[in-house]
């Protein structure tokens, strides 16, 4: 402890510039233990959705993320929709769907591009996030928005997807399914990304279970869960797909698990258009008349794992309580293992590892001088520290 | 039927304290257990049968503050909630932080915004309020007044 220095992380964070504070207690370049900080920007959105009607609530939830904004609409009407006793018809399955689909193969890349620039690999990044766009474009087309796409109701989605939509839906999927392999193959055969992500911020299985880690994160540690498949809802019963998982626990394993996952989004889209198509007149909503009396939990497979949402009703058409549980929530608790015994450079990649996501959970990351306080590093220095590392690298293979 | 069976099957297995279960929808059970009794209830869940603590829910109620602890059978894709209930004056449980990690911030978070006390908890600082909210001011609960 004597000689241990406090590396502070944030309140802006060097990865996704939100706020939220990490203390990374090291001895000299390694990381021995680690603690946060957070509420600094609190909303207190489980409040305000106690004065909003139900139908006012999606567009609340939506905007807890800017991001995965279709997850938490997605796991409230499960909620909802279990309390009620409705269930949604075959099309608007497909639609939520392919609309929570799009929702992970863009936010797979966005991540993937993070990833690539903190290593100081700028190419994967312009890659990855110049091939996220065609998804961002098709929300667009579908929804009005490339973000908050407010598809959600109860018993159903707002919006149909029709002719022309389903037809560049298709072109759009086949012509990214060519994209993943380009970037699969750039990320999973380069000695350096190996050098960089491979044992690094490892965590075992019994790390995930103990802190309830959800979604890639646990996955990539060989904890075989996935909502979508455990507890279906929406169409995920009516399609073939498979859950990905690999053993390492590394980051490696963890940008194995996105990229491989984005070939599953791709094969469910296209199925769901399938389904769209062999029925074009079917309704899209069921009329919920009434939210009865009563206690509801939702879930849904966001694509940084689990959400889940608890609703307590009084037959009023507000939520008495409205209780969420981001996956970030649990995941970037995961920190104290996979950073703990890592170099200052590691720990940056380490952290972005989880995807976490501070809008979702709201806490941020410095290093400071254990006897002074006095501060080392910021965000970006880190950042610099990380690219510094993969640069030696490259010149020691060279 | 099924789904009766299954519940009464999990609640057979609970040690002594469990006072009463119900299946409130398809894969979605609450079992009722006294609050001292916690521990041993969680334990069960957690160790024996391998099921995954998802998050808990706490809220304020006529009855006094209520808790629900929400696990998941991810093998048959249940969530089992173990309801607690403690009383208006003493809202006090023991904390679950020290079994798993996963609880060590939804305990910091529901004495916070609620005023709950959770005995043992190993790292009882503050998690979202440190230096911003008024001491002895819960947000959540039902007198609250903004």
């Amino acid at each position: 402890m004597a000689n241990q220095k406090i590396i502070p992380v944030g309140p802006y964070h060097p990865l996704q510039e939100e706020p939220e504070l990490f203390k990374l207690y090291c001895e000299g370049e390694t990381v021995r233990d680690i603690k946060w900080e957070t509420g600094y920007n609190h909303r207190g959105i489980e409040k305000l959705s106690e004065s909003k009607t139900f139908e006012q609530v999606f567009f609340l939830v939506e905007r807890i993320c800017g991001i995965c904004s279709t997850s938490h609409p997605f796991a409230f009407a499960n909620c909802m929709e279990e309390i009620a006793q409705v269930e949604p018809p075959d099309r608007a399955k497909y639609i939520r769907s392919i609309v929570g689909e799009l929702e992970r193969l863009h936010s797979h890349y966005l991540w993937l591009g993070l990833a690539g620039h903190f290593l100081g690999y700028n190419t994967v990044w312009m890659w990855a996030w110049k091939y996220r766009e065609p998804i961002l474009d098709l929300f667009e087309i579908i929804s009005g928005n490339r973000n908050s796409y407010a598809m959600f109701k109860i018993g159903g989605v707002r919006r149909d997807v029709t002719g022309d939509q389903i037809a560049l839906a298709r072109k759009t999927m086949s012509d990214l399914k060519k994209k993943n392999d380009l970037l699969t193959g750039a990320v999973m055969d380069d000695p350096v990304i190996h050098a960089r992500t491979k044992g690094v911020g490892v965590l075992t299985r019994e790390d995930v279970m103990d802190y309830a880690a959800v979604g890639p994160t646990a996955r990539a540690s060989g904890w075989d869960i996935d909502v979508r498949r455990d507890d279906p809802y929406a169409a995920y019963d009516m399609v073939e797909w498979k859950v990905i998982t690999a053993p390492e626990g590394d980051v490696f394993a963890k940008a194995q698990v996105r990229l491989l996952e984005n070939y599953e989004s791709i094969k469910i889209i296209e199925q769901c258009l399938d389904g769209l198509e062999k029925e074009p007149e079917g309704d899209t909503e069921v009329k919920v008349r009434e939210i009865p009396e009563g206690i509801g939990t939702g879930r849904a497979e966001a694509p940084r794992g689990e959400v889940f949402h608890f609703v307590k009703t009084d037959g009023s058409n507000s939520p008495v309580r409205h209780k969420i549980r981001a996956p970030s929530y649990v995941n970037i608790a995961t920190f104290r293992k996979s950073c703990v015994g890592q170099t200052i450079s590691d720990a940056t990649i380490s952290l972005a590892a989880v995807d976490p996501c501070y809008c979702c959970t709201e806490r941020m990351a410095f290093a400071y001088d254990w006897h002074t306080g006095r501060k080392i590093y910021d965000g970006n220095q880190l950042v610099e520290l990380s690219k510094q590392k993969t640069q030696q690298i490259i010149k020691n293979n060279a | 039927m099924e789904q009766q069976s299954y519940i009464e099957n999990i609640q057979q297995q609970l040690p002594e304290g469990a006072t009463g279960s119900q299946v409130v929808r398809k894969n979605r059970y609450v079992i009722d257990i006294r609050t001292e009794s916690l521990l041993q209830m969680a334990s069960h869940l957690y160790h024996n049968l391998r099921f995954r603590f998802i998050i808990a829910s706490a809220f304020e109620s006529k009855q006094g503050f209520e808790i629900l602890y929400h696990f998941s059978d991810d093998e048959a894709g249940s969530i089992i909630s173990l309801h607690v209930i403690m009383p208006h004056d003493k809202p006090e449980v023991d904390s679950l932080a020290n079994m798993f990690s996963g609880a060590n911030w939804i305990e910091r978070e529901m004495r916070e915004i609620l005023g709950i006390t959770f005995r043992n908890h190993p790292e009882p600082e503050k998690l979202l309020s440190e230096g911003n909210w008024a001491e002895g001011v819960y947000p959540y609960r039902k007198n609250y007044k903004s």
